[in-house]
This record gives C-alpha cells, sequence and structure tokens, in this order.
C-alpha cells in the first residue's frame, strides 16, 4: 500500500487541491505482480555510439514477451502509442559529440512515456579507457541519467547500466530487473556489470526455485518482506531472528512455508551454529540475506560506547563474521551462492545522530566492494542494498513534519515500501545476476540525499 | 508413509522440541486459554521444522486442568495450527506426567510401525483454569434444562439458595486425603529428614543452571516467546541461599506436633502456565525430511504407590518404576550420562535420591538385594528444571525431554539419559533416552 498522501493526492479531490495548491503529486508505482507482463506498453531501442547492445538487449526483451517497437521520428511527434520503456545502447561513445544522437532519440521517446515508464541507458564504464574524450563521453552519461529521473514524472524511473567489454551476457538480469515492477523504487541509480557465467533457463517466475535463501532480522518490516518475496520467487527461507522476536519470526516462517531460526547473530558461536544448521537440515545455503539491523541514535559527543559496539556488532561484524564463516567453511556456501548485504542511505550520505549507524552501514558498502573478487572466483556473488526512506513500523512513529519531509525528497515523492527492498535483493539473488558483483544498489527514488 | 509389512519394532526417534515461556498463574498468560497456548505451542514447532501443511502421523497432548468444552483440546489445537486439518490427534491425562506418558504413547505407535511422526505434548493454566457449580446448584440447573413447562422452571429456580452460588475452585489437593501435594511432600520430606539447607541448594542450582543455559542460548531452539514473555517468568538468576532462607514454611500443617516446616515457596514450584511440544518420528522420516535425530525413546515406565493407606509418599511412584526398568534394560542407575529428575518440590527430587541409597528400603519396599546407590549430582538437571522454569503440570514432560535430548546429542552418540517425573494420584512416570 502506498501512504496516505499518495493516495490522498491520487484521489478524484486530492488530485484537483494539490494541484492548485502547487504541492507534490506522488504517483502510484506499478509495482510487480507474479503473471503481470514485463512492461505495461512497448520499449524503444535506440543507439549512440556504435552500439553493441542493441540486438543483445532486443532479442532478450522479446525473449521476455516484450513488443519491441522502432524509435520515434527525431520531430518529437508524440503520436502513437504510449511507450513502456525506452532503452538508449550507448556503448561505443568515442566523444561528446556522440552525445547528440542520445538527446536526438530520447527527447521524443520520453515525451510518449506512460506512468511508472522506465529510461535505461546501457554505456562502456568511464574507468576502462584510458582516452579522455572517451571517458568524459561516458561519464556524460552519469549526469544525463541522474538529471532524466529528476526530470521524469508519473512514477517513471532512469538508471544506467555500465557494461565492460565481455560483461555482455551480464545484461539480460538487470536489464529485465530495472524495466520492471521490481525496480519500482530504484531511480537515478548506475550500476557496472562484471564479466561472468550467467546461467541460462531460469523460471521467469520462479527464479529462486530450489535454493535455499537465509534472511536475518526476518520477524518483522523490511527482513520479513524480504523473506516473503525470497519465498514467492521459489526459494526455501530460513528465518533468523534473536530469540526475543521469535514469535513473530514463526509466524513469518509459517506464512511463507519456511522454517525460524532463533539466533543471536551476534553472539560468538553464531557463525558456527549457522553452519551447522544449514549444512545438517538443508545440505548448504545458496543464498545469504544480511538484513539484520539496529539503531542506537544519538549525537557523537553523547554517544556512549555500548551505543557504538551493539550497532557496529549488529550490522557491520555480524555481516563480516557469518560470511567468513561460511567463506571458510569449503562446502557448505554452494557453487553460484548469491550475498547480499543490506546498508543505508545513512552510510552513503550520513544522518545527524547516526554516526554509529552510518559508519556501520558505509562499512558494509566497503566489505561487499572487497570481497567481490574472492567471491567472483567461487562463481558467487556478494552485493549491498542501500534503501533510502522505507515506510516501516519505524518510520511511522517519527514526527509527522520529519516523517513527510523525509518521505518527499526524492525523485518520486514518495517514501518506498519494504517489498521494494525486497525485490531488488531477490533480484541479485537470482542466479542470472550473476554479472553484477561488488555493487551497492540504492532503493531510494532517487533520494536527495547523499546523491 | 504406511508400508504394506509391519516392520519389527524400532526405536522412535526425538527430533526436537518447542515450548513457550512457562509464566507465573495470573500473570502474562492470565487471558490465555489451553488451546490458546498448545496452538501457539504446535505452530512454534511448524515453524521451527517446515511443518506448514503437513499430516504428522498423530498429536497427542493433554492438560490437567481442562474446562468441559476442552474435550477435544488437542485436535481443536491442531485445527487451529498450521499443520494439515487431516492430522489426528487425542487428548490424555496422567497428571504431571501427562507431557512424558503422551510422548511414551507417540513413541510406542513408532516403534509398532502404526505411524511415521508424531507430535507429543501438553498444556495447564492455573489462571483460566475451569469453575464448577456445587453439586446442588448443579442438579437444579440440570433439571432446569430439562424442565418442560413455565411452571416446571420455576419451581426448579425456587430451590436455589444463596449459598449454592459459591462456585467450586480447582485445589491442588488430593481428593482422598484432602492434603495439598506440598504437605504430602513435606511428610515425606520428614520421612526421610531432607533438610532445609539442601533444599534450598538444589533450588538455586536449578535457577543457576538454567539462567547459563538461557545465557548461553540453549533454549534458542527449544523456546518460541509467547504473549511478550521470551524467558521463563519464574527463572531468578540471581537466587541465592541467604534469599530462600529468609522464606517460611508453607507446607508445615500435616507434621506431627513440634516437627518444623522446611518447604517454602521458593524450593517448592508455584503455579505456572505453559505448554510444550515434541517432535517424535521414525529415523527414515526424520532423514527423509531433512530433519535431525537428537536422540531415541529406548524404554519407559509407569509406576504407583498406596500413599492413601500403604504407608508410602505421595510423590515416591518413580522410585519404584525406575528399579523396573533399569532391570528390564540390564542397566544400573549409574549408567547414565544425565539426570532430569522433575522437580516438583526440591525435596522430592533429595527424597527420591535418598530412597535409592537407602539399602533397607531398597531391600524391603523395592524387592532389591542391592541398593540402586547414588547419582553424581552433577548430572542432575544440567539446564534447570522445574523449580526455575516454573511447572505448567502437563507442560512439564515435554519440556524435559526436549531438553534432554538436545543434551544427549550435544554430548555425543551413545549418551544415555534417565528421566523421572512424580505426579499426583501417587503415580510416576519415568523413561530412558539414548542419543
Amino acid at each position: 500500500m502506498a501512504d496516505w498522501y499518495t493516495n490522498f493526492a491520487n484521489s478524484g479531490f486530492g488530485t484537483t487541491l494539490v494541484k492548485q495548491l502547487g504541492l507534490p503529486r506522488p504517483a502510484v508505482l506499478r509495482r510487480y505482480e507474479p503473471g503481470e507482463p514485463l512492461l505495461p506498453g512497448p520499449v524503444v531501442i535506440g543507439s549512440a555510439g556504435a552500439g553493441r547492445l542493441r540486438d543483445t538487449v532486443a532479442a532478450v526483451l522479446k525473449d521476455a514477451g516484450a513488443t519491441v517497437v522502432s524509435p520515434v521520428a527525431a520531430d518529437g511527434s508524440t503520436d502513437g502509442e504510449k511507450l513502456g520503456a525506452v532503452v538508449l545502447d550507448a556503448t561505443g561513445l568515442t566523444s561528446p559529440g556522440d552525445l547528440a544522437s542520445a538527446h536526438d532519440f530520447l527527447a521524443p521517446a520520453i515525451k510518449r512515456l506512460r506512468p511508472s515508464g522506465r529510461v535505461l541507458i546501457l554505456a562502456d564504464p568511464p574507468q576502462a579507457t584510458d582516452s579522455p574524450a572517451e571517458a568524459a563521453a561516458r561519464q556524460a552519461i552519469d549526469g544525463l541519467v541522474r538529471s532524466i529521473g529528476k526530470e521524469l514524472l508519473n512514477g517513471s524511473t532512469a538508471n544506467a547500466v555500465y557494461v565492460p567489454e565481455g560483461a555482455e551476457t551480464s545484461v539480460a538480469s538487470p536489464l529485465k530487473f530495472f524495466l520492471s515492477g521490481r525496480s519500482a523504487y530504484v531511480d537515478g541509480q548506475l550500476l557496472t556489470l562484471s564479466p561472468a557465467d550467467v546461467p541460462t533457463g531460469e523460471d521467469a517466475e520462479k527464479p529462486l526455485a530450489g535454493k535455499v535463501a537465509v534472511v536475518t532480522g526476518a520477524a518483522r518490516g523490511i527482513g520479513a518482506s524480504i523473506a516473503k518475496v525470497m519465498a514467492r520467487d521459489g526459494a526455501h527461507v530460513v528465518a533468523v531472528d534473536i530469540p526475543a522476536a521469535g514469535d513473530s519470526l514463526a509466524q513469518v516462517a509459517n506464512e511463507i512455508g519456511g522454517t525460524a531460526l532463533q539466533l543471536d547473530i551476534t553472539a560468538a558461536d553464531a557463525p558456527q551454529r549457522l553452519v551447522e544448521h544449514l549444512r545438517e537440515r538443508h545440505g548448504g545455503v545458496d543464498v545469504v540475506v544480511h538484513n539484520a539491523g539496529i539503531t542506537r541514535d544519538k549525537l557523537l559527543v553523547n554517544m556512549d560506547a555500548a551505543r557504538w559496539n551493539t550497532v557496529m556488532a549488529v550490522n557491520l561484524q555480524a555481516q563480516l563474521d557469518i560470511t567468513q564463516a561460511l567463506l571458510d567453511d569449503g562446502d557448505v556456501l554452494k557453487d553460484g551462492a548469491r550475498i547480499v548485504c543490506v546498508s543505508s542511505q545513512s552510510g552513503i550520505a550520513g544522518n545527524r545522530g547516526q554516526t554509529n549507524y552510518a559508519a556501520s552501514k558505509a562499512g558494509v558498502i566497503g566489505m561487499v566492494r572487497a570481497w567481490a573478487p574472492q567471491f567472483a572466483e567461487r562463481k558467487a556473488t556478494i552485493n549491498a542494498v542501500a534503501p533510502g526512506f522505507i515506510i516501516t513500523e519505524m518510520t511511522a512513529k517519527m514526527p509527522v513534519g520529519t516523517r513527510e519531509i523525509g518521505s518527499r525528497i526524492n525523485s518520486l515523492q514518495q517514501g518506498g515500501l519494504p517489498v521494494d527492498v525486497a525485490e531488488t535483493i531477490a533480484w541479485l539473488s537470482q542466479p542470472g545476476s550473476a554479472g553484477v558483483n561488488g555493487q551497492t544498489v540504492r532503493v531510494c527514488g532517487q533520494s536527495m540525499l547523499g546523491a | 508413509m504406511a508400508s504394506n509389512s509391519k516392520p519389527a519394532t524400532r526405536k522412535a526417534a526425538i527430533v526436537g522440541g518447542n515450548r513457550i515461556p512457562f509464566a507465573r498463574s495470573n500473570s502474562t498468560y492470565a487471558q490465555a486459554s489451553n488451546q490458546d497456548m498448545l496452538t501457539a505451542t504446535i505452530d512454534g514447532l511448524v515453524a521451527r521444522f517446515g511443518l506448514q501443511g503437513a499430516q504428522v502421523g498423530e498429536v497427542v497432548a493433554g492438560a490437567v486442568l481442562k474446562h468441559a468444552r476442552d474435550f477435544n483440546l488437542t485436535r481443536e489445537a491442531v485445527l487451529g495450527s498450521k499443520l494439515d486439518a487431516s492430522t489426528p490427534a487425542y487428548d490424555v491425562q496422567q497428571a504431571c506426567g501427562t507431557g512424558l506418558e503422551a510422548a511414551i504413547l507417540v513413541a510406542n505407535k513408532i516403534a509398532l510401525g502404526q505411524i511415521e511422526s508424531g507430535i507429543a505434548g501438553g498444556v495447564d493454566t492455573t489462571s483460566d483454569a475451569p469453575l464448577a457449580v456445587g453439586d446442588d446448584l448443579r442438579r437444579i440447573l440440570i433439571s432446569l434444562n430439562s424442565a418442560k413447562t413455565m411452571q416446571d422452571r420455576l419451581k426448579a429456580i425456587a430451590k436455589i439458595r444463596p449459598g449454592m452460588i459459591a462456585p467450586e475452585i480447582p485445589r491442588n489437593a488430593e481428593p482422598r486425603t484432602g492434603l495439598a501435594m506440598g504437605e504430602h511432600a513435606q511428610l515425606t520430606a520428614h520421612e526421610w529428614e531432607i533438610g532445609r539447607e539442601e533444599q534450598d541448594e538444589l533450588t538455586v542450582r536449578s535457577h543457576q543452571n538454567m539462567a547459563a543455559a538461557y545465557d548461553a542460548g540453549f533454549f534458542d531452539d527449544l523456546v518460541t516467546p509467547f504473549l511478550g514473555l521470551t524467558r521463563d517468568q519464574n527463572l531468578r538468576p540471581d537466587s541465592s541461599l541467604e534469599k530462600l532462607a529468609k522464606l517460611k514454611p508453607v507446607f508445615d500443617k500435616a507434621l506431627p506436633e513440634g516437627a518444623e516446616g522446611t518447604m517454602t515457596a521458593g524450593n517448592s514450584t508455584p503455579l505456572t502456565d505453559g505448554a510444550s511440544a515434541v517432535l517424535l518420528a521414525s529415523d527414515e522420516w526424520a532423514a527423509e525430511q531433512g530433519l535431525p535425530v537428537l536422540a531415541h525413546l529406548v524404554d519407559a515406565q509407569t509406576a504407583a504407590v498406596d500413599y492413601v493407606h500403604g504407608g508410602e509418599g505421595l510423590l515416591m511412584a518413580p522410585v519404584y518404576a525406575v528399579p523396573r526398568m533399569l532391570a528390564r534394560n540390564g542397566l544400573t542407575l549409574q549408567d547414565f550420562d544425565f539426570y532430569e529428575i522433575h522437580e516438583a518440590f526440591a525435596s522430592t527430587v533429595l527424597a527420591t535420591m535418598k530412597a535409592w541409597e537407602d539399602p533397607a528400603y531398597c531391600k524391603e519396599k523395592l524387592g532389591l538385594d542391592a541398593p540402586l546407590g547414588s547419582i553424581d549430582r552433577s548430572k542432575l538437571n544440567v539446564h534447570g528444571s522445574s523449580l526455575a522454569a516454573g511447572h505448567p503440570f502437563a507442560a512439564t514432560g515435554g519440556r524435559i525431554v526436549a531438553s534432554l535430548a538436545k543434551t544427549l546429542h550435544a554430548a555425543g552418540p551413545g549418551k544415555r539419559g534417565l528421566i523421572s517425573i512424580c505426579a499426583a494420584g501417587g503415580q510416576g512416570v519415568v523413561a530412558i533416552l539414548e542419543s
């Protein structure tokens, strides 16, 4: 469910009122439902530069059931069918001059975008060239896509994917994610792919079928939502939370047909107990979602050691220790495993009163980046997701003013839902997401904080 | 599933257990019914072992204090749980031995190949206890119900007197002696010369052992919080001899002139609300489900004593049951790695052990050539028992079976544990588990 203001602003009277008052008019976002088509309208594919990915993109989208149409005339005709998505293949840019064709393609196409439409730009990574002109053109995509994200209306989003040479087969999974309703609250993001052996033949409805997935902090809030989405996508979920949260944990496990494991992840023997449980009960694990996190807010000058230490222990050290134990064990972490760590917008932008929390969440970003090469060797991945303002029981307790401002200062003018974070995590957990490694994906509606 | 040929008997496996934290009477669970607690406990077990929508062979449980409407308590709990609604269930009641007896019944059906899996449990509330009207009023109300004319109804109503209105509250007392269970236990403690200090020492150790077990995470996969309670409410980690020494004796009414009571609210278990459940199965079923086998239920025995006319203590029946079971299995009392003697009262545990050490008693009462001997106290109730956890009558057996099975499993294969539970009515239920 969207928040009260979004509902109001989309009601008959509300629409009139907020228009006249010039208030923000957040859209009801298109969110993924099993069985629905990838896009609510056709997708147009254009290119700027040589465009080595166009055929791949067209093939993937056709395979996913989307209708691919020809680019709109440069004169900007607004006639014809409304578009579900606009994809620009900007690989092979050699100089800023090549970007003119990006403008020529995007401007008329975006005019014809439906609500909750998608703009996705594929480009070469700026770091992968020695040529200043090439790097400039590639880096320009960064500013371009972020600005488009801020200009788009009606719940539409714009994101970019950097595709290095050799990572062409990695494109399919992020392409489908960014175009689908799964990425409803992911906006203004730039993702860099890596070359990988990408498994094919995944069941689109049940991409996690047969997988065992651990979700920590699964008793409530975002963790419960992650557990539900993972189960919906076919995984057997081992729902983990502290023993004191065991009753709601059991309810979550029973709702999704998973199992409950009461475990304080900061206990000295927790990694060992988790490894033993996974081996004994499930013969190993395919996906681990390090979601458990706590806040103990205070200004740094007033913060006692206990606040600092408990936040670090739960939010960062436990993720490190458990992941290390899984790696050390040898065979409990299955081939092609996926680790997804929950970071936070606070870890990117910082937040007053959250030095401990922000430090721990920034640490998560460094951790996944550093671990990525080692995971790649095992055909596995480790990534982070950084939620922005997500509407939960926790935010419901915030003062109205703080909450309303916090939820509006992003391009989608609304807070995200736990399911938005969950969808992103479930996508990173898919076998097909093998080419996404060491990345931190923000789920923040293109928040102005830390961008 | 059922096979065509009956297998030879096999030992039932204990897969694991679940219970809710035990609450003191008229406290956190005051508004919870037996059915609420048993259902929540089964659902916690379902979540732990992934049994959603699963049909287990049978669910067997019971309650000691039971409303008339709860005639099918366990089946109703199953219908309200996440188990497959086609899972059969029945109720049993053997006072404080109910939980262990339920486990024995399930284990025996598994042993005979009649079922492949089952859940044994128990629940009790002394807060939501059934109240009954007196027999006079009850007879009037029945005749009122069967009256056919208004005149007959008025006649019946006219017979009601104010004195009949007071309800009968269930008491923790023996119907044939009128003595509270604690008063019976105090008589036994007096007879066996069980001192106040050793009772208090046993009590402190129970609290300390259980608190340490909680801190070490031992109960993480044995307990699921309920109604905001995350640990047993009766547990006093800071219990001490000094604090216990200050308490006054409470069960000394029936003692002979001049004798001093030694049993207090501290070294006796309080009235408690709670529920427990244990998952049992054949080894094959557990392996198919990818579930562990913590231990096997090897054997069990019940006994009863004549505490009314026979001069035996009300809670001494396990003393008789154990040697019979040991003889059948060719074991001595010392052949165990862990002992779980239910702490109805600290004095009960001490009197039980003292009786087994007493050559004259063992010869005359138990008919043994030599006493059973003493047991290593460091192996007794190592994760605490009823004095710390509390004792919701029918739930205690399930608590002990699951905890002991986990303890044996952690100690390695081939470890043996003895369970001894005394029950009202002069009965006792004992069992052997082996990892």
